[in-house]
C-alpha cells in the first residue's frame, strides 16, 4: 500500500535481482557435472557448424580405440580400452545416433524439433534409459550451430569446437561467442586442404588467438588420420586430470 | 535462435518473484546483455514482445542495457584492445574477460498491493 499518504493505492516498486536469466538452467547443469564426477565419466561438449564433422571425429576416435590403439582401462571391470557413448543433438533425425550406433559407440538421440541447441535440461533428460554411468567419455554432440549451443552449459568438463578448414579463415572472428568458450578447437578436414590454396592454418591459428585466451587447437582428419593420436592424448589427459581433481576433492 | 528460450526463462523469472511478492502487475524489467554473450538484443526484444503476451510480462517495458566486451590482463590489468591477440605484451599471460558475457536480470519494477 501507499504509504505516504496511506490513500491505498497500490504502489510500484523496484525490486533488485541481478541473477542470471538462466540461472534455472546452470543448476540443472550443475547437477548433471556432479552425476558425471561421482561416476568418473568425462563429459565432453562437441560443438560446431553443421558438417564441420563432428560425428566423423567421433566414428574415428571410436574406430581408433577399436582398432589396438587403445587407452589403458582404468576402469575395474572393462576390458579393452574405455567406454564411449554419445548424446547427439539433432533437429529432426536420427542419422547421428544411427553413424555412432555402426562404429561401436553407445548413443543416443536427442531430438530437439526446433530447439538450435542442447540446454541442461535436456542432456538430463537424454541421460535417463542410457547407461551413461558405465561409460569413460560420453560425447554430447551437440546441434550443427556455431551461435546458440555456446550460450548453454549443460554439466560438461570441457569445450570442444569442430571448426573444418573449408568453412573460411575467418569463422573464430564472426564467431567469438564459440570460440571463446572453447577449450580445445580441433581443425577437422585437413586432407582436404590440398584443393584449398586460399586456406592457411596459421590465418585460422591467429584469429583464434584474437577470440581465445589460451588457445589451444591442432588440425585433425578422420579420413587420413592425421592428428588422431594428438586428439586421443588430449581425450587420456582428461581423464587423468579429472581422476586427479575427484582425488582431491575426496581428499579435502 | 534461442532468444526465445531465454524469454521464457526471463518470464518465468518474473513470474516467480511476482507470485512471492504478490505484485498486482509488472510495470518495467531491466537486464543486462554482455556484448561476447551470445544473445542478440534485437532478437531478443523482437521474442520479448512476442513472447510476453498472456503473460505476467504482457503490460512490462524490457529496458537493455549493452556491456561491451572489455579484456584486460588480469596481472597488470593493462586493457587489451579490441581485436587484439588476448595475451597480455607486458606480463605474458592470458587475457580475463572484465565483462561483455552477462545474460542478466537486474530489476523488475512491480506494483505490489
Amino acid at each position: 500500500m501507499c504509504d505516504t499518504c496511506g490513500c491505498g493505492d497500490p504502489e510500484i516498486v523496484p525490486v533488485e535481482i541481478h541473477d542470471k536469466i538462466l540461472a534455472g538452467n546452470d543448476r540443472t547443469a550443475a547437477h548433471n557435472r556432479e552425476h558425471f564426477r561421482e561416476s568418473a565419466v568425462v563429459a565432453v561438449n562437441l560443438m560446431g557448424s553443421p558438417g564441420s564433422g563432428k560425428t566423423a571425429v567421433l566414428e574415428a576416435t571410436a574406430r581408433r580405440l577399436a582398432g589396438g590403439q587403445r587407452l589403458p582401462p582404468q576402469r575395474g571391470c572393462r576390458v579393452g580400452g574405455p567406454g564411449l557413448g554419445a548424446l547427439a543433438g539433432d533437429l529432426a533425425t536420427e542419422h547421428d545416433a544411427d553413424r555412432l550406433r555402426a562404429a561401436g559407440i553407445t548413443a543416443k538421440s536427442i531430438t530437439t524439433g526446433s530447439a538450435c541447441h542442447l540446454d541442461a535440461e535436456m542432456v538430463h533428460r537424454g541421460l535417463h534409459d542410457f547407461p551413461w554411468r558405465e561409460l569413460d567419455y560420453l560425447f554430447i554432440e551437440n546441434v550443427g550451430n556455431l551461435v546458440c549451443p555456446a550460450v548453454y552449459y549443460l554439466g560438461q568438463a570441457v569445450n570442444v569446437v569442430a571448426l573444418s578448414v573449408t568453412e573460411g579463415e575467418d569463422k573464430p572472428l564472426k564467431y567469438p561467442v564459440m570460440f571463446r568458450k572453447a577449450d580445445l578447437v580441433l581443425l577437422t578436414k585437413t586432407d582436404l586442404l590440398p584443393h584449398l590454396p586460399d586456406v592457411r592454418i596459421e590465418t585460422i591459428a591467429d584469429a583464434l588467438a584474437r577470440v581465445m585466451p589460451r588457445p589451444a587447437y591442432f588440425p585433425l582428419s578422420a579420413r587420413t588420420g592425421e592428428g588422431m593420436e594428438r586428439w586421443l592424448e588430449w581425450l587420456e589427459h582428461l581423464r587423468v586430470l579429472q581422476g586427479s581433481i575427484e582425488a582431491s576433492a575426496l581428499q579435502t | 535462435m534461442h532468444e526465445y528460450s531465454i524469454v521464457q526463462a526471463l518470464v518465468e523469472r518474473v513470474d516467480a518473484e511476482v507470485r512471492a511478492r504478490q505484485a498486482i502487475a509488472v510495470h518495467r524489467l531491466s537486464v543486462r546483455i554482455g556484448e561476447l554473450s551470445g544473445v542478440e538484443v534485437e532478437l531478443l526484444t523482437t521474442a520479448y514482445a512476442t513472447f510476453r503476451e498472456r503473460t505476467v510480462c504482457e503490460g512490462a517495458e524490457l529496458d537493455v542495457r549493452v556491456v561491451p566486451a572489455r579484456w584486460e590482463c588480469p596481472d597488470c590489468g593493462g586493457a587489451i584492445g579490441r581485436g587484439d591477440l588476448l595475451r597480455c605484451r607486458l606480463c605474458d599471460v592470458p587475457a580475463r574477460l572484465a565483462e561483455g558475457d552477462e545474460i542478466m536480470l537486474d530489476r523488475i519494477e512491480m506494483e505490489v498491493p
